[in-house]
């Protein structure tokens, strides 16, 4: 119904919760039940909290370089809640929330960015490929991994994320047309945050929209607030639906900002005014939830206090976990290169074994 | 079963046609793959007898063709791709770089990418700009592939059988000035020929001669006029670039003591400056003369009418075997 209704070419957004918490009932989805909510919610509080905490150990340097998530939260909450576990996710590099969501734990995510390849290794039944970081190459692997599934006539689908700077790769073009020639169940979400590093996204593309862009592909596009996590779920939803059906895939674009810099290593206030970062606060996608179950009487300073301390607990031991786990062996480093192990990866292996001895030695 | 006599490109399909036949995993797309056959006709028949879902043309797009691919063999799939030359591959090399190479690594072994990659390479055949060239050292460079090239129809079957049921990337390159160039006998029955192993496929005592591809015959014309100068020139078809097979390569050459490397790549960071330095690292004061190296240049390919200036052959071989003989 919204990839019908809503026409990209005419800038039409999404919208069912607004910055103000109110909604529009007659689009709420059925689903958001107070206590789904509220469960959502909690989550979302719960990723910004651990990308803070990445953050903080970055600044004491305990954790590497990464890419905070903080303001895309409802964007991949909401998309994520209208998948299936047995769906196939494949992230970009700022997903925190969308790949914890879907099982990647919280502690393996850590371990990652902060440079140990213990972090590498995702539960088995995971469905979630490791964060990309060249950009836009992963959709391609979205297409792939989602026409197999077509070929098995298997019922999962398969949701990619990326960014508005995507979009100008040639991955990206690549993908949006193999998935609309061999019609897979896949789910395009670009998180439209407005800036590409330092290059904002008028400069990225002359289209109006990037969901427009689907148009060209031929299918649907949809232009949805980023920010609103009952616009987010519902949207996704019907495109997962529609890719379930055999109906071919869908772009969505997630109209929202993303608040931190680009990575620890980027002063975005080299490139944008604070005006324009505190117009994006007033559209928080956590603060208009918490507004919008205030006005349902869910939402209590006592329960946020709770929350908050319960959360932090959590998020303390997480840390104490990532900084007990040991590094990767000199073995692993070596042995997942292929099923079997050349005979140059077994010499160089105890070569390397042997010059830490001598150099532990010193 | 009987043996049936064909040549490299025949030897391929029989060889997609039984693992297709084998293993629903396996599919096979690229440009002109699935309708037409193939440029080459490589892969003539295959949709007819598997149908469309098995065998498909893709968009006309190297990276997309690579990118896809890796995601159907995470997802139990089992993609043979074709590009349809290797001077297209380059935009697909950053889908195998980036991604097929390190997916295994990246996992800690969860998620893997068991696909094949098939593009025909190389000089030889009087083909247009950007047709030719031998790029083999790039991909053997990329930590995580392996990278197989044959120089027979019988070892064209047994490798890419191989490839084809081996757990991680394989880049096949395809000598296509061998394509049509001789027929040999190819059993009908499934068998593999294991990759990382390279063959002595003539036997000698006074030099070694080490080439894969279309060189492989361009070194065994040089070992005949050799024998009859009475220089005995062993042949070692290396048949994996990546993973090199050192154990064979070796033994050759510290029963001879001398080494020539053929490659028609261009000469500088060529695949001929690693096999020399393994030899002088490992075998060093043993040698009876350095290593040494016929290779194409390092030049941009030239286009057809002066081609030949380029490659490698025998009167340079020869001159390579005098030198260290002598």
């Amino acid at each position: 119904m919204f990839l019908e209704k809503y026409d990209p070419l005419k800038n039409q957004m999404v919208q069912i919760l607004d910055q103000d918490g109110n909604h529009k009932e007659d689009l709420l989805p059925k689903e958001m039940t107070d206590d789904v909510v509220k469960d959502l919610y909690e989550q979302m509080v719960f990723y910004r909290m651990c990308d803070k905490r990445m953050l903080k150990m970055q600044r004491t340097g305990r954790m590497g370089t990464f890419a905070p998530l903080e303001g895309q939260e409802a964007a991949q909450i909401g998309s994520e809640f209208a998948m299936k576990k047995t769906d196939w996710m494949v992230p970009a590099f700022r997903e925190l929330a969308a790949m914890c969501a879907h099982g990647v734990p919280v502690e393996t995510f850590f371990l990652f960015w902060r440079g140990n390849e213990i972090g590498s290794k995702y539960p088995k039944d995971v469905k979630v490929l490791p964060s990309s970081i060249p950009v836009g190459s992963q959709m391609l692997h979205a297409v792939g991994i989602s026409l197999a599934s077509k070929l098995r006539k298997e019922k999962d689908i398969t949701v990619t994320y990326f960014g508005d700077g995507a979009t100008s790769e040639g991955d990206f073009h690549e993908a949006m047309n193999f998935a609309g020639v061999f019609k897979t169940p896949t789910v395009f979400i670009c998180q439209n945050n407005q800036y590409a590093i330092s290059v904002p996204r008028s400069k990225q593309t002359a289209s109006e929209t990037i969901a427009q862009k689907a148009i060209a592909y031929g299918f649907p596009g949809v232009l949805v607030d980023g920010n609103d996590l009952f616009a987010m779920f519902a949207v996704t939803k019907e495109a997962a639906e529609r890719a379930r059906k055999g109906g071919g895939p869908t772009l969505i674009e997630a109209y929202t900002y993303r608040l931190a810099d680009h990575t620890t290593a980027d002063d975005s206030t080299k490139y944008r005014t604070q005006e324009e970062v505190d117009g994006w606060r007033k559209r928080d996608p956590l603060l208009r939830l918490q507004k919008y179950l205030f006005k349902k009487g869910a939402w209590t300073e006592k329960y946020e206090a709770a929350l908050q301390e319960n959360l932090l607990k959590k998020v303390d031991e997480i840390t104490e976990k990532v900084e007990a786990t040991a590094d990767q062996t000199v073995d692993s480093m070596f042995d997942y290169l292929f099923a079997e192990p050349t005979q140059e990866l077994l010499e160089q292996k105890a070569y390397l074994k042997k010059m830490l001895e001598l150099e532990n030695k010193k | 079963m009987a043996n049936q006599v064909l040549t490299m490109v025949q030897a391929i399909n029989m060889a997609l046609k039984q693992e297709m036949a084998r293993d629903s995993r396996v599919l096979v797309f690229g440009e002109d793959v699935g309708f037409e056959g193939g440029v080459f006709r490589v892969t003539e028949g295959l949709q007819k007898e598997f149908g469309p879902e098995r065998c498909f043309d893709t968009p006309l797009a190297e990276a997309g063709i690579a990118g896809m691919s890796i995601g159907l063999a995470i997802n139990g799939m089992r993609p043979v791709c074709e590009i349809q030359f290797s001077g297209f591959f380059f935009e697909a090399y950053s889908q195998m770089m980036c991604h097929a190479s390190r997916m295994r690594n990246r996992t800690r072994g969860v998620l893997t990418v068991p696909m094949v990659l098939r593009m025909p390479y190389g000089g030889g055949i009087k083909a247009l700009e950007h047709h030719s060239e031998s790029m083999e050292a790039i991909m053997a460079h990329t930590q995580g592939l392996k990278v197989v090239i044959p120089s027979t129809p019988f070892d064209a079957k047994g490798l890419l059988i191989a490839a084809i049921r081996d757990g991680d990337p394989v880049i096949f390159m395809e000598p296509k000035r061998l394509y049509r160039a001789f027929k040999q006998e190819v059993p009908e029955e499934d068998y593999f020929i294991p990759i990382g192993r390279a063959a002595v496929i003539a036997e000698g005592s006074d030099v070694t001669l080490i080439a894969w591809g279309a060189m492989v015959r361009e070194c065994y014309e040089a070992a005949a006029q050799a024998q009859k100068e009475g220089i005995s020139c062993e042949v070692v078809d290396v048949r994996t670039i990546s993973p090199l097979d050192h154990e064979t390569i070796l033994a050759s050459v510290k029963k001879t003591g001398r080494a020539v490397v053929v490659h028609e790549a261009p000469r500088s960071y060529g695949p001929g400056a690693e096999i020399s330095a393994t030899i002088s690292e490992t075998l060093g004061g043993a040698l009876k003369a350095p290593v040494q190296r016929v290779t194409g240049f390092d030049v941009i390919m030239p286009l057809l009418r002066t081609e030949d200036r380029y490659m490698p052959n025998p009167v340079r071989i020869m001159e390579a075997v005098k030198k260290v003989i002598a």
